[in-house]
Parts: C-alpha cells; structure tokens; sequence
C-alpha cells in the first residue's frame, strides 16, 4: 500500500508542477497583457483585448474533462501519447492557462498607475514599466495567485487518472470507489488535504513577507508553529503603517 | 528653459468635453523656481504633465530646454525614442512619492539610470552619492514603507535627479506633507536649485509653497493663467491677486482721523528705512498695523500697512515724500474700512 501511495504521490507532483510551470510561463504574459491592451492601457487595442479575453473565458468555462479528452488530438501531437502522466500534462497546462491569466490580470490592475507614470518620466518604455514596475510590485499576488493555480490543478489533476495517468485522485477513484476500499480513499484524502495545506501555507507566507516588506500589512500568520520557518522580514515601524494609510 | 505656447488640452469621455487648458503660455527662465498656484481643478496638474509629455496636449507647443517635445512626441499614443530621451533628461516629483514598494532605497535611485543603461557600479556609485545629496544616505538599505513622508519625498528627488536633469517637475510634491516636513522639502528643492543651477517649475495649491521658494509664481483659474511674473512684478501689478494673497496686510483705522496707507515694496528700492525718514522729516508718528515683508538680495519685497496721524487732506505731502521714494501707496478708502477686508482705491479715485 505505502509503494503505491509513494508513486501516486510522485506522479501528482509531477503532474502538478510540470503543468504549474507552463501555466506561469503561459499565463503571465497573457493576463499582463489583458492590462496593458485594456482601456487606457500602455499598448490599448480593443480588438486584441477583446480576442484574448473571449478566448481565456471559452477555456475557463469548459469543465476539465471535456476539456481533457477534447484535446486528446493536441495532446497527441505534442508528447505522442494520449494515456499516462505525460498526456495528462498537457490539457492541465492548457487549461490552466487562462486560469491563471485571469489571476495575473486581477493582481497587475492592482498596481498604482503612479508608479507607470514615475517611469515613463524617467524615459522608460512599455517593457521596462512591465519589468520593473508591473510584475515586481504584483509579485505578492502573483506568488497568491500561483498558489491558488497549483491547488486547482491538484483538484484537476484527480480527473487525470481517467487518462491513465495515476496520481493520488486516481488512486481515490479506482481503489475507493471502483474497489470500495474506502479506507484506502481516506488517506488518499488526507494526504491530499496536508499537501495542499502545505502549498497554501508555503504561498501564503511567501506573499506575506513580501507583503510586509511592501508595508501593505498583513494578519499574522495562522499555523504559529511554523514562524521559526518564516525568514524575518524587514521589520515594520509604526511608522510604516502610519503612512500607508495617507 | 520651459515654454509652452498656446497649450490646450481638451479631455473627451463619453461624448463630453472638459477643457482642462486654454491656451497657456508659460515661460520660465533657466535657474529659477517657477510656482504655479491655483484651486484643484485649474488645470495645474495636466499643465505640469504636458511639460513632460505624460499627457498629450490636444494643441500647442512644449519647448523645453531648446528642444521641442510637441515635435519629438508624433502623433502616436506610444512615446517614440527621442522623447524618451527627452523625458530622461528631466526629473519629476510626485505627490504621492511613487516610490516601488518593492525595491530598497538605493534601487529606486538607480531605476532611472538602469533605464538608461548605466553599469552596475556606476549606477550604486551615483545612487549613493544623491543619497547623500538629499541626506538620507542611511537609509539606502530600507524600503519605502520603512520610511516617513519626507524621506520618502527626499529619495523621490534624489530619483528624481538620477539622470542629470537641468529642469525638475515638481506636482505637488509637498501636498501629502506636514507643514515642518513641507518646509525641509522646499529648502532641499532651494538649495538644489542653487547648487546645481536647477530649474523647478512647481505646482501646488499653498500659497506659502510659492512664497517660500518661487522667484516667479503664476496663478491658474480654469485653464488659464490670469497673472504672472517675477515676485517683484507681481507686486508691481495694481490689483495683482498673487500679490496681496503673498502677502497679505490686514489692521484697520485705529480712529476716524486716521489715514490707512498701503506701501508695497517692489525690490527696486534699496533698504533705506523709509518709515523712520518720514517719520523724522515731517515729525509725524506713524503706527505699523501689518506687515509681510522680505528682504531678498538686499532689496525689500512686500507690503505694509502704516496708519498716520489726520485725514488724508492732511498727509498729501508725507503720501507724495513715500512715493518719491519708490514705493507703490495706495490710501484705503474710509467708506470701506468698516466692511472688513479694506478695499484699495488708487490715491487719485479715492478722493
């Protein structure tokens, strides 16, 4: 039982970052886009907007699994297989995706308009605001927001065993439900459940710190025992938090 | 060193029009403090933003420097290459600071000199010695958040200088800031200004900004400027708001057989003590009841309010003694002393 867990485990996590991976490197440009093309945005172009918006809410709204065997075509054609942990990767990157595009979008339009315009008086261009202003200021979001995508797709990546790709949803399937070995299904959900408060937390206090750094506050961390984990942030002055406010 | 001529900037939404400029024409002198002063909503700050193109003006032209930014800028919405260079060679600070939260101090001193492609060494060299410049040296290693609103606003203009610029924009810069950090920020902008030969246009919408550090101050009511010019010109100006609103006088007639005399000091007259000449010449007493004077090169600048003994009739010849000295008086009419602020009447309509 426990080698079985073991390689369930592996292949959720092989799963989940690969896809994790392409998702950030997909999403980002993309949901940074959807700002900079927006209405009174840097490069403002409706059309574009508009094209890349429709198509980020197709694939938002199409459930997973169709999703997965309506790509079985793609998929074939980008790792030559359509069964196994490999084929899987590709729908879960896909459609986490505009996913996270849309996160990416929520978090940049965050960003004080100030700032665009410090560096454009500094000579800048649309590049240099998207590098040095854009995604660092975002970054506590962005490091939120590839939380939240990575725990979605852990929820997605359960529907894979459907292609034969294993994985502890998989397992839960098919020793749980299909083999009534319920037993078996509830450690699969509790491991799951600690995985993914692992994420959380590890996410979360990422943000946080960088939160504080940024002087944007933040309740102090849930899970106490793990503060002697936390890097010590630059420590906030009462002053800090005095001027946030004007 | 800056001119616009004929600037307008007309803002469309939604089928409506709102004419932010009409036709401004500004000009300001290399190495002086320019002050720009009006109520929110004047046009000040879509002025200043069209100095550095931040905002297209609908028409008109921008010259600063020699070289004009209307021309550089095209009719694209994106800013081509020449006006990014343009913008890098002038400085701008905000009211908000606009500092990167997410960079340390000295990081965002050395962002205007990454964008313009200066070495790593270079960068961290010039970013401490502005550091040093607007005296916060000490904090390179700290975030913004770590610091109060007047650090914050000296590393914006430590940032600000970064690129070497002859022209500083400044919007407001002190605006989020309390009276004494307001007044350690303008002495900074001064003593920049004289150190490196700077030129400031500020805008602000406190008096006591342009009286502190402008050696010209213009005055914006919706999208105009209906005054300008050197402090001394403007208290040269009959009637000139700028003038009184610099420097205001108030007290009123001690008595009805007083004479209520408005003396304004252009800076053209040499710092002879006028009152006490008088005073001995025709052995009168005079009374001071308000004053807002300054001296500036040797040369006094504002204006006082003196009270002397009798009617006018009376005093026609110490009035004709004060204004062979130089100076601009007007007599208050004695109808209008009684309804508050006295209005002034030219001594020859008053009587």
């Amino acid at each position: 039982m426990q080698p079985l867990l073991e390689q369930a485990c592996l292949d959720t996590l092989y799963m989940v970052g690969w896809s994790t991976l392409i998702a950030v490197v997909g999403g980002l440009p993309l949901g940074v886009l959807l700002v900079l093309t927006d209405k009174g945005g840097l490069l403002q172009n409706t059309f574009v907007n508009k094209v890349i918006g429709q198509v980020v809410n197709i694939a938002r709204s199409m459930p997973f699994i169709i999703l997965m065997v309506a790509l079985m075509g793609f998929t074939r054609a980008v790792v030559g297989t359509t069964i196994g942990v490999e084929a899987a990767i590709v729908p879960l990157a896909v459609g986490a995706i505009p996913f996270f595009a849309r996160l990416v979008e929520t978090a940049v339009r965050e960003v004080d308009h100030g700032l665009v315009e410090a560096v454009q008086s500094m000579g800048g261009n649309t590049w240099t605001v998207v590098r040095k202003v854009l995604v660092p200021e975002s970054l506590p979001s962005l490091i939120s927001a590839t939380t939240t995508t990575i725990v979605a797709l852990i929820g997605y990546s359960a529907m894979a065993g459907t292609v034969g790709a294993g994985g502890l949803g998989d397992i839960a399937i098919r020793y749980g439900y299909q083999r009534f070995e319920s037993s078996l299904m509830w450690i699969t959900v509790a491991v799951l459940a600690v995985v993914i408060s692992l994420i959380q937390f590890a996410g979360d206090s990422g943000a946080r710190v960088l939160h504080r750094r940024a002087g944007k506050g933040g309740e102090p961390l849930r899970f106490r025992a793990f503060t002697g984990l936390k890097r010590s942030g630059a420590p906030v002055t009462a002053e800090a938090t005095a001027t946030k406010t004007s | 060193m800056i001119t616009t001529s004929g600037l307008t900037k007309v803002y469309r939404s939604r089928g409506r029009e709102v004419t932010a400029l009409d036709g401004v024409d500004l000009h300001v002198r290399e190495g002086e403090v320019y002050g720009v002063i009006g109520q929110s909503g004047a046009g000040k700050s879509s002025l200043i933003r069209c100095v550095n193109l931040l905002e297209r003006p609908t028409s008109g032209t921008v010259t600063v420097d020699g070289v004009d930014l209307t021309a550089l800028a095209g009719r694209g919405t994106r800013a081509g290459k020449e006006l990014r260079q343009a913008r890098s060679r002038i400085g701008m600070v905000f009211q908000h600071f606009n500092l990167l939260s997410s960079r340390t101090v000295q990081d965002n001193v050395e962002l205007p000199l990454e964008i313009l492609g200066i070495s790593g060494r270079e960068r961290s060299r010039k970013a401490l010695e502005l550091l040093d410049l607007v005296g916060l040296s000490d904090k390179a290693k700290s975030y913004p958040a770590q610091l109060s609103g007047g650090q914050k606003q000296r590393v914006g203009i430590a940032r600000a200088l970064a690129g070497d610029p002859k022209v500083l924009l400044s919007d407001e810069a002190t605006s989020a800031l309390d009276p004494e950090t307001t007044r350690s920020i303008l002495q900074l902008l001064r003593d920049l200004n004289q150190q490196l030969g700077l030129t400031v246009l500020l805008i602000t919408h406190e008096m006591d900004v342009v009286k502190t550090v402008c050696d010209s101050a213009a005055l914006m009511e919706r999208g105009q400027i209906v005054e300008a010019g050197t402090v001394g010109e403007l208290l040269a100006t009959p009637g000139s708001e700028l003038a009184a609103a610099l420097f205001p006088v108030s007290g009123e007639a001690s008595g009805d057989d007083r004479t209520v005399v408005d003396l304004t000091f252009h800076g053209e007259t040499a710092t002879e003590p006028v009152i006490s000449q008088l005073s001995r010449t025709y052995n009168i007493d005079i009374s001071i009841l308000g004053a807002a004077m300054d001296t500036v090169g040797g040369k006094q600048v504002g204006r006082m309010r003196i009270e002397l003994p009798g009617r006018f009739e009376e005093n026609v010849v110490p009035i004709g003694f004060l204004r062979e000295q130089g100076l601009q008086v007007d007599v208050a009419g004695r109808a209008d002393l009684t309804s508050g602020e006295p209005q002034l009447v030219k001594e020859g309509v008053a009587k």
